[in-house]
């Protein structure tokens, strides 16, 4: 009889389930399985009807996000032998609505995103003609951490103003302004200001760290929202005492 | 299909459910503790200004057992908002020189140094 | 969403939490460890004069009135966080009791 370890899963099946509930799993050990491949093995041979999103198997994704005894990991990241002896608790990702059993709505998060203008604005228009943009390593460096998001939402469901506040536009969002407004190619602060600095923006966030310490790509969104609340206050300054000279 | 997402309801006592938002309410209830050793301070400003008996009295208050035992427990609090705070300044506060990022500790250890730097001076002027 | 004001309140909020970081724990030393066990003596001449300056005066104010600011502004965010709503009766309380301590330490200042 080779070793096993058990699942609990929360399922929540729309069309005929009021609230979501816990079921057990029984799933073969193996040293090198992670919980991804546990619950893949539950679709495969146990219940088909479990839904859940994975893709690359290899943490670079972002697809698999979930709350894995209560902590938001992605499932391929997530090491079966790390909870050895013991019964894995799987939930969806916190803050986000349940669409069905492991899978969240998202949507909110797309919008938040788009809302920050995660592309490069430039100071000023300039002609093909011109050539290329430059850019040292040196800056580069600047910004290189905070491109390393893949959209993962760990960060969201960490986060516990996320959970308090349904409009807080979150740590990935406003690490990626703060990446564009790092790049030295871009001249849009003072656009994506309008969310960014706004109360549901920076504001929102008083600094729990949690986002950065779930990370599984060491982006550090607390660090950037930190930075981007001192940049905006020296801007805030600036426009109070130099009314219209900045735009 | 029809769909019907299912939102979970956040609980007050969220903080309470994991040892690192535990940690975080800790650290922010230093400034509860900061705050009254300030309006402590102000009493004693008070006191100051309406003469040598009323700043005498002050004085007495503060070696009370009940003085002694309140600044204890904010002084334990100050110092966790200290060792937080500093902590927490490579973030807020990136240093780039000569094109090299300045490491954390070193920042760290600059605001450590600056806390022993003024901790003494406002010691000797207290006439240690 | 519009660029909100927050600076207003952030920025002492953070001058004060630099101050109480590097300040406050040495007062409390001294009025709260080093004066009840007599090994330093705050009298009421030396205290005086050291107000009465200018430079002491500003000293004394910032180091009571800032780090008064930073435990009131934070004090409001975790009232949000712990579920005692975030609306205008918390801010009032909270800066208001900032606001009476800063005038109260001003006041007293002034008269010195």
């Amino acid at each position: 009889m080779s070793e096993t370890i058990t699942l609990e899963v929360l399922r929540y099946l729309p069309e005929t389930d009021s609230e979501p509930h816990f079921q057990r799993y029984t799933v073969p050990y193996k040293d090198e399985w992670v919980v991804l491949d546990a619950l893949n093995h539950i679709k495969d041979h146990l219940d088909a009807t479990l839904s859940y999103r994975w893709s690359c198997h290899m943490a670079v994704c972002g697809s698999c996000g979930m709350m894995i005894d209560g902590e938001p990991k992605l499932s391929c990241h997530a090491f079966l032998r790390d909870y050895r002896g013991g019964v894995i608790r799987v939930e969806p990702l916190d803050h986000f609505p349940i669409e069905r059993d492991l899978v969240i709505v998202m949507d909110s998060f797309m919008n938040k995103l788009s809302s920050v203008k995660p592309y490069l604005i430039p100071r000023e228009e300039k002609p093909l003609s011109a050539g290329e943009y430059l850019q040292t390593p040196a800056e580069l460096r600047v910004f290189d951490q905070y491109t390393q998001c893949i959209n993962c939402l760990l960060c969201y469901a960490a986060c516990p103003q996320v959970g308090l506040t349904e409009d807080f536009v979150g740590p990935a969002a406003l690490a990626l302004a703060h990446r564009y407004n790092l790049d030295s190619r871009d001249g849009g602060k003072a656009e994506r200001a309008e969310v960014v600095a706004s109360n549901e923006g920076i504001w929102e966030c008083t600094f729990v760290g949690a986002c950065s310490q779930v990370c599984p790509k060491q982006v550090d969104p607390a660090a950037a929202i930190q930075q981007t609340k001192l940049s905006s206050s020296v801007d805030w300054l600036k426009d109070m005492l130099t009314p219209g000279a900045h735009k | 299909m029809s769909r019907r997402p299912y939102m979970r309801q956040v609980e007050r006592s969220w903080w309470l459910h994991r040892p690192r938002y535990v940690a975080y309410m800790i650290r922010e209830l230093t400034s509860l503790f900061v705050g009254l050793y300030c309006a402590l301070l102000a009493v004693g400003l008070i006191r100051l200004s309406q003469g040598a008996a009323a700043w005498d009295g002050f004085v007495t208050a503060l070696a009370s057992p009940p003085g002694v035992i309140f600044q204890s427990i904010c002084l334990v609090f100050a110092v966790y908002h200290s060792v937080t705070w500093f902590a927490l300044t490579p973030k807020a506060m990136p240093l780039m020189i000569g094109g090299q990022p300045v490491p954390g500790m070193a920042i760290i250890g600059a605001h450590y140094a600056a806390w022993a730097v003024v901790s003494i001076v406002v010691l000797i002027a207290a006439g240690i | 969403m519009a660029r909100s004001n927050k600076p207003l309140l952030w920025l002492p909020f953070a001058g004060g939490g630099l101050v109480a970081a590097l300040l406050t724990p040495v007062l409390i030393l001294i009025t709260g460890v080093l004066v009840p066990s007599g090994m330093v003596h705050l009298r009421y001449e030396t205290m005086a004069a050291f107000a009465h300056h200018p430079l002491g005066k500003l000293l004394l104010f910032g180091a009571v009135a800032l780090p008064a600011w930073h435990a009131a502004h934070r004090l409001r965010m975790t009232a949000h966080d712990l579920g005692l709503g975030g609306g205008a009766a918390i801010k009032t309380a909270c800066y208001g009791a900032a606001a009476l301590l800063i005038l109260t330490a001003a006041g007293a200042l002034i008269a010195i």
